[in-house]
């Protein structure tokens, strides 16, 4: 009935996980009773849940994000802890068999449920309103998209109470994750939440070039796009290109587990090494879907806060859509030990370091935008100035790594770890917290203290650099990642000081939840009126703050690139008096009950309840289709509700 | 201050300058490349790197909007010619870089045998969990985390898995290279003077995998022969059954030596792994794992 899900399956004998694991549920099942007894379920069900509005929908994903922000942190500080004791003789406190499963669940929450729901989320609330639209192309999709995403989080993290993670690392490399070694259901885990999750993430990068292409304001041709829109633009073509690799790897490793095929084992004729090379076929790629957005955020606010447009768009435009390309022919360096020719190697280390180019023209322009611009030291400012010194450092350090001959020396070392953490850390985190500090406002209509933004970038900035810098040094004097026990006391000063850096960047994430906290209980006296709070030049500063549902209530003229600039320059009011009636997308329940019966088929095929997994899919393919025939999606606002919210809204006109 | 400063160029001197072990204190022609390599690759590219860090921080601090002495403009200031600069800069570097990869990549490939005096030494290595076992073939002995070469001789590694995958990494003598199952790797490496250094599994490969740790011994000639001569005389047989129970899953296995080995057993190693006889078996398809490992 219940397949292999028996009682053995919750940790009652390992006081860690359970009391994590309890924690987790203690705080869950307090907020749900905080919700019922304050009455909220209509509200959220109505606003929010069933919401098709890619504001709420980018929200719901930034929110996401952060919170998952808080697991993945935790299993660091967990990790560089256990490192810090476990040396010499001590074992430390966390056994491999648990120690393994956090490293492997940082990886992928770290990747799939952060910094993807944040750069995610971010263009959800950002890309319309720049384009000057309503809405993204399919808002229903959209809503889909989120809640299979929430699906994936849901299942890792019952896997927290239920069962176990994965033991293999964020890669899954067969032959260790094929049955025979990893007979439990911690990869199942894995697999299922990250097909399911992976689902909505196509489905978010269909959405996305289709609206980019397709729903565009009068005027806003390609070349007056903001880099912003171009970077999402990229980004998903590249989520289109690269994620179905990923399913089809996850696929084939499926049947493996669960119908004895051979696809990546030692024997039957299988081919691990195939499984290596499709990873990052998706795996590069993947690294640019997170950084291109990132370089977004910083293109449009390095020029907000110079006060002049950013130097040399056109190579700016230029330089995203090489890094796009090329990010697709330099899978192998993250395998040049794998024995490949000299001829093989190089190409591909040649080709891993031409990325650098694309890339050394952004830094530049980024750069020339500064001079003789009017720089002001905002939150996001010092994000980006703070991401430019890191970048070019993680830059170098990844060259390096293309270098065949000196990835064989570094590879799988803690220079390496150090190497992507510096980008993913120092571009794309920075990047996510600099567009949230930067459209804050534009989201909920008043400013984030500044003082605690800038305390907890200079928290995020002095921890980074207290953590890993030394894990450059312990990959140079021979340290390899993922060590659960540390053989050579020598390294023991090395790992306290990253310790020390994680606690520094602790400090960086309670700054930013005291700002969230402070900034809330002080809106009344930040209250953005004019809906231009940064003196903006793109089209997401022209609606008021936060945004009507409909965004505009009548699309906005384009005649350049930086367009709302362009229209305060010449005076022209984007405040009508005569409207029209607006329709809008309809609320749906489809994206959450999709993904209601998602988890449900997940976990079924996790712990092999076959039955459970039949009516799951059943049920989740009736409602795409029931949904695919429905005809009422959209509602209509008339013209005399625009005009009053238009005038509710109170809106001042810019000076 | 200059008590700070003596600490920090302490540190830096004991760690970094005079380890004793790691990438930075190469013991071997490989190693020693590679340092070199690792260190020009970083120069080249610091010849950039430093002054975009320091215009960086002096634009951003230089034109400050409180800074009242800065000129300003409210324009893109745009300039084919800066362009054209900003475009250069990185493809020069990417230039040279690229003709280092190239020919580094080449004169470097861990399959290309090292000159030296005499014939290589073969070594065969096997990945187990989680351990290495080193098949002498030439000489009919085996050792478990313990290798013993003779300095100065090139040594031609050839490299399984009887289980996971593995990367099999000396860092003092350079580079490392995967083991997996079912197939042989190649990898040539030599050690300069007689001396210990650490060597260890540099992939991921299951809960053993911390102390998957081995020494590798550069003894002279002359003592590598000494050593030779007694292990074959005393050491037990690595026959079938005692290869059966050393494949099973240990942990942090101390050295250990057999006096005899089979000829062929690394290809049967091979032939095994592949065929799915031995330990590396996924056991039949539609059989749920026996056991459960909740929790």
């Amino acid at each position: 009935m219940l397949g292999r899900l028996t009682w053995a399956a919750i940790p009652f004998n390992e006081p860690l996980p359970l009391l994590s694991g309890a924690v987790v549920v203690i705080v869950i099942l307090a907020i749900l009773a905080l919700v019922t007894g304050k009455g909220w379920w209509p509200y959220l069900w109505r606003e929010w849940i069933t919401s098709v509005d890619h504001k709420r929908i980018g929200v719901m994903y930034v929110a996401l994000g952060l919170v998952m922000l808080l697991r993945g942190f935790a299993d660091a500080i967990m990790m560089r802890t256990q490192q810090a004791i476990a040396i010499g003789d001590a074992q430390g406190y966390l056994p491999p068999d648990h120690y393994n499963q956090i490293f492997s669940a940082h990886g992928v929450i770290m990747i799939f449920f952060v910094a993807m729901p944040l750069v995610i989320g971010l263009m959800n609330f950002v890309v319309p309103l720049q384009l000057g639209v309503r809405d993204v192309a399919f808002p229903r999709l959209n809503s889909v998209s989120f809640w299979l995403t929430a699906s994936g989080v849901l299942l890792v993290n019952l896997s927290l109470v239920i069962g176990n993670f994965a033991r293999t690392s964020w890669w899954n490399y067969p032959p260790l994750s094929e049955l025979a070694f990893s007979p439990d259901v911690g990869v199942d885990y894995y697999l299922w939440s990250l097909q399911i999750s992976g689902i909505g993430t196509l489905l978010t990068g269909v959405n996305f070039v289709t609206t980019i292409l397709k729903l565009r304001a009068p005027g806003m041709t390609y070349f007056r796009m903001p880099v912003f829109c171009w970077t999402t633009l990229c980004t998903n073509m590249m989520i289109v290109a690269v994620f179905p690799i990923l399913t089809a790897t996850f696929a084939m490793l499926l049947l493996d587990r669960y119908l004895g095929m051979h696809f990546f084992t030692n024997d039957g004729g299988g081919n691990p090494m195939m499984y290596v090379n499709l990873f990052w076929a998706w795996g590069h790629p993947e690294v640019y879907i997170l950084v291109l957005p990132a370089f977004g955020v910083y293109s449009e606010v390095i020029a907000t806060f110079s006060g002049k447009g950013l130097f040399s768009y056109r190579s700016m435009v230029l330089a995203t859509f090489g890094i796009c390309i090329l990010s697709m022919m330099v899978w192998l360096h993250h395998f040049f030990t794998m024995g490949a020719g000299a001829n093989v190697n190089a190409v591909f280390g040649i080709m891993s370091s031409i990325i650098s180019i694309p890339t050394g023209v952004k830094i530049f322009n980024w750069l020339f935008t500064m001079y003789r611009g009017r720089v002001v030291f905002t939150t996001p400012v010092l994000y980006t100035v703070g991401f430019m010194v890191t970048f070019v450092i993680g830059g170098l350090t990844g060259v390096l790594l293309a270098v065949p001959p000196v990835d064989f020396v570094v590879h799988n070392s803690a220079f390496l770890v150090a190497h992507f953490h510096n980008v993913i850390i120092g571009a794309v985190v920075f990047g996510a917290f600099a567009g949230y500090n930067y459209w804050f406002p534009k989201v909920f209509g008043f400013t984030l203290d500044e003082r605690l933004g800038k305390a907890s970038f200079w928290c995020w900035l002095v921890g980074f650099y207290l953590a890993f810098t030394p894990l450059y040094v312990l990959g140079l004097m021979g340290m390899t990642r993922r060590l659960q026990h540390i053989a050579d006391p020598s390294w023991r000063p090395w790992l306290l000081v990253a310790e020390l850096g994680a606690v520094v960047i602790l400090a960086g994430i309670l700054c930013q939840i005291a700002q969230i906290y402070v900034s809330i209980r002080t809106r009344k006296s930040r209250l953005d009126l004019t809906g231009d709070p940064w003196n903006g030049r793109t089209l997401e500063w022209a609606t008021s703050s936060p945004p009507p549902a409909y965004n505009f209530a009548t699309l906005p003229q384009v005649q350049s690139i930086d367009a709302f600039w362009d229209m305060k320059r010449r005076g022209a009011s984007s405040i009508e008096t005569h409207y029209e009636t607006i329709e809008m997308p309809r609320n749906s329940s489809v994206g959450f009950v999709t993904a209601f019966f998602a988890v449900m088929t997940g976990f079924a095929c996790i712990w092999h309840i076959w039955w459970m997994a039949i009516v799951g899919l059943l049920a989740a393919a009736v409602i795409m289709l029931v949904a695919g025939w429905s005809d009422e999606r959209e509602r209509e606002i008339p013209a005399a509700e625009i005009a009053t919210l238009e005038a509710r809204s109170g809106r001042r006109q810019p000076a | 201050m200059r008590n700070a400063r003596r600490i920090v160029s302490l540190l830096g001197f004991t760690t970094l300058g005079g380890c004793s072990e790691g990438i930075l204190d190469p013991r071997g022609p490989i190693a020693s490349a590679q340092r070199l390599l690792l260190i020009n690759s970083t120069e080249i590219m610091l010849v950039v790197v430093i002054p975009v860090i320091l215009a960086t921080l002096g634009f951003a601090w230089w034109y400050r909007s409180s800074n009242t002495r800065a000129s300003r403009s409210d324009s893109e200031n745009y300039e084919g010619r800066i362009e054209f600069v900003t475009w250069s800069i990185p493809a020069l570097i990417v230039i040279l870089l690229g003709g280092v990869i190239w020919i580094s990549s080449h004169e470097l490939d861990p399959r290309t045998p090292i000159a030296g005096k005499g014939d290589p030494l073969r070594v065969e290595v096997v990945a187990l969990d989680w351990k290495w076992l080193f098949i002498y073939p030439d000489q009919g002995i085996a050792a478990v985390n313990e290798l013993v070469i003779p300095a100065g001789t090139p040594v031609s590694f050839q490299i399984t898995s009887a289980t996971v995958m593995n990367s099999f990494f000396i860092p003092q003598l350079g580079s490392q290279v995967y083991a997996m199952g079912g197939m042989a790797t190649h990898l040539n490496l030599l050690a300069d003077a007689p001396g210990e250094f650490t060597g260890f599994s540099a992939m991921f490969s299951g809960d053993g995998f911390s102390d998957m740790l081995f020494v590798a011994k550069a003894v002279p000639a002359a003592d590598f022969e000494t050593w030779i001569k007694g292990v074959r005389g005393i050491g037990s047989p690595l026959d079938a059954e005692a290869y059966a129970e050393l494949a099973k899953p240990s942990t942090a296995v101390s050295p250990k030596t057999f006096g005899s080995v089979r000829a062929d057993l690394f290809e049967h190693i091979i032939d095994q792994t592949k065929s799915g006889a031995g330990h590396a078996s996924t056991g039949a398809a539609w059989c749920r794992p026996v056991k459960q490992a909740g929790g």
